[in-house]
């Protein structure tokens, strides 16, 4: 089998306790996530997903373990790995334009000035900011329109790998929509690889190929991954009347509200732990779909 | 008709300023004429001149006098009010640029690296509550040259606010910008101008307004200790003279220069801080 584009073996966080002892927030997390998907993490708070995005972004070293990229092991931070942090992370003394224009300079430092204020301008359009809103602060943006511009920064840079953390954790629920339609939009015209915490089910079925289900802290571990069989394009609306819509959701509302502890705190064994796929199809089309090969699978789909 | 509030303290300001002055023009006993006065009075000295806190009008009159020419050089105790303003002036910037000069660079480094904040806090903290005055003898000792001495109690008054409020400012800067700056891989130059210097700007201008400040009221001590040239210089020689107008005078014109200066860094606070 080849190695996946990103692959994180045996991933393993450890803290001091305070006490003499230490927690272990995770413990051989193993999986891989190929060119051009887009994986969700989902899991409760204190599970270490965020420690996982940061070990991913080079901002955070790991107890053990290794993350590959390329083949390549991941060490330190990289323009290679963009990030979309939760509260935006915009430079507050800069424009939204200037906060973009940051990254792309750093990015093509070779680059003429009107050259990268033209990139920069088209990504920001890309995600709806247009005209006198791309001159203002931070301060003086919703903060719906701050998530856009970390989004704009982010895309603008072509990171192989896109990582973003809850990025719209903070935003109301009617925001949220709107943007994850412009991060749909924008992803599907750039194929970027991407990896993105959430704790929210819908908005996961909604974005990701594959969805990485985590089991409660301490020890926790990546458990599942739930392949979403829905085709794209998406859109919110029609793919609630999606067969398989209702049984992947109802699967991750299992794990999430009952699994997910039941597994939590069981040893790995030493063994590097990959996460069993879990495939539901209840539309019929797929012929690749194997049920049978799962028994997971089956029980959930009856 | 309504007025703004702008309007409204503007009044206030300008009816306090009548009030007061009146106040002291009226609080000032008037001296008997000579022809009123008894002759025991005349005979014990009582139709000389006595000395006394001079009117406003006294006050404005000379103001308007040393204003209307305020460069001349009528040797070395008869300097007009420019000149010794603008060598106060001077004696404080150079002061001020070379304690910038040090403060910044090393606040830097100490905001940056907690080994070099522990090592180098006890020095600050035990040097700093010393008297810049205090310095003046060793300094005078050493330097061997009273201008010199001068610009060095400037020095080492104004260099421990700009330190400790740029080590603070660039020890305080969000974790997260610093890890946008990282992300974008920039070298660790480029961080510290393009995303510490701005982020912490707005404590480091603080630090520097309130260096200014001291620096200036340090600077009319140190003048009168030194003498020579200077508006502290000037206070002192004119007390001399016992030329209280003078003295009132030149009182007046150390806080107007006083608060040009911290309304310079009021301007330059107001253009680097942002809003989060």
């Amino acid at each position: 089998m080849t190695k996946p584009f990103l692959s994180v073996e045996r991933l393993t966080q450890k803290f001091p306790d305070g006490k003499g002892g230490e927690t272990i927030v995770f413990e051989d997390a193993t999986f891989g996530v190929e060119k051009g998907e887009f994986v969700c993490i989902l899991g409760h708070s204190g599970c270490g997903k965020s420690t996982i995005m940061n070990i991913l972004a080079g901002l955070a070293e790991p107890t053990s373990g290794v993350v590959k990229m390329d083949g390549f092991e991941v060490s330190g931070p990289s323009l290679d790995r963009g990030v979309v942090f939760q509260n935006y992370s915009l430079l507050p003394w800069l424009s939204a334009l200037s906060n973009v224009t940051f990254g792309v300079r750093a990015r093509h430092p070779e680059w003429s000035k009107a050259q990268v204020a033209e990139h920069s301008t088209k990504y920001l359009a890309m995600v709806g900011l247009e005209g006198d809103a791309i001159h203002r602060k931070p301060a003086q943006l919703s903060g719906g329109m701050r998530q856009r511009v970390s989004i704009a920064r982010a895309f603008a840079n072509h990171p192989k790998l896109l990582l973003l953390d809850e990025p719209f954790g903070a935003l109301d629920a009617l925001t949220r929509g709107t943007i994850q339609d412009e991060l749909l939009k924008i992803w599907g015209g750039t194929q970027q690889t991407v990896f993105m915490i959430t704790h929210d089910i819908d908005e996961a079925i909604l974005l990701a190929d594959r969805i990485l289900l985590m089991t409660n802290g301490p020890r926790a571990r990546v458990a599942e991954s739930v392949e979403i069989t829905i085709p794209r394009p998406r859109n919110r609306t029609d793919i609630v009347e999606h067969p398989n819509y209702y049984a992947i959701r109802n699967h991750l509302v299992q794990f999430l509200g009952r699994r997910s502890k039941e597994l939590a705190g069981q040893a790995s064994g030493g063994g590097p732990q990959s996460p069993e796929t879990v495939r539901i199809d209840l539309s019929g089309d797929a012929p690749d779909s194997k049920p049978e090969d799962n028994p997971m699978l089956r029980a959930a789909a009856q | 008709m309504v007025l703004s509030l702008n309007q409204k303290a503007v009044l206030l300001s300008l009816l306090l300023l009548v009030v007061g002055l009146l106040v002291w023009e009226a609080a000032i006993p008037a001296q008997k004429p000579l022809s009123e006065m008894t002759e025991y009075e005349r005979l014990t000295g009582g139709g000389a001149q006595k000395a006394g806190v001079p009117p406003p009008s006294q006050v404005i009159a000379k103001a308007w006098e040393q204003l209307s020419n305020p460069f001349y050089d009528a040797g070395p105790n008869d300097k007009g009010i420019g000149i010794q303003i603008g060598y106060s002036i001077y004696r404080v910037l150079t002061g001020y640029l070379l304690a910038a000069l040090v403060a910044l660079p090393l606040g830097f480094l100490i905001g940056m690296s907690p080994v070099a904040y522990r090592a180098l806090n006890p020095f600050i903290q035990v040097l700093r509550p010393i008297s810049p005055l205090a310095w003046m003898p060793l300094a005078l000792f050493i330097i061997q040259d009273s201008e010199a001495s001068a610009i060095f109690v400037i020095f080492i008054c104004s260099i421990w606010p700009m330190l400790i409020n740029t080590a603070f400012g660039v020890a305080g800067v969000r974790s997260d910008w610093v890890n946008v700056a990282r992300t974008h891989e920039l070298s660790a130059l480029r961080t510290a101008f393009t995303v510490i210097l701005p982020a912490a700007a707005p404590t480091i201008i603080t630090g520097m307004r309130i260096s200014i400040g001291i620096a200036w009221l340090v600077i009319v001590a140190a003048e009168m200790l030194v003498g020579g040239t200077g508006i502290g210089y000037y206070v002192w020689n004119e007390w001399n003279n016992l030329d209280l107008t003078s003295v009132i005078f030149s009182i007046l014109m150390i806080g107007i220069v006083g608060m040009l200066l911290d309304s310079a860094f009021g301007l330059l606070q107001r253009a680097v801080t942002y809003a989060e």
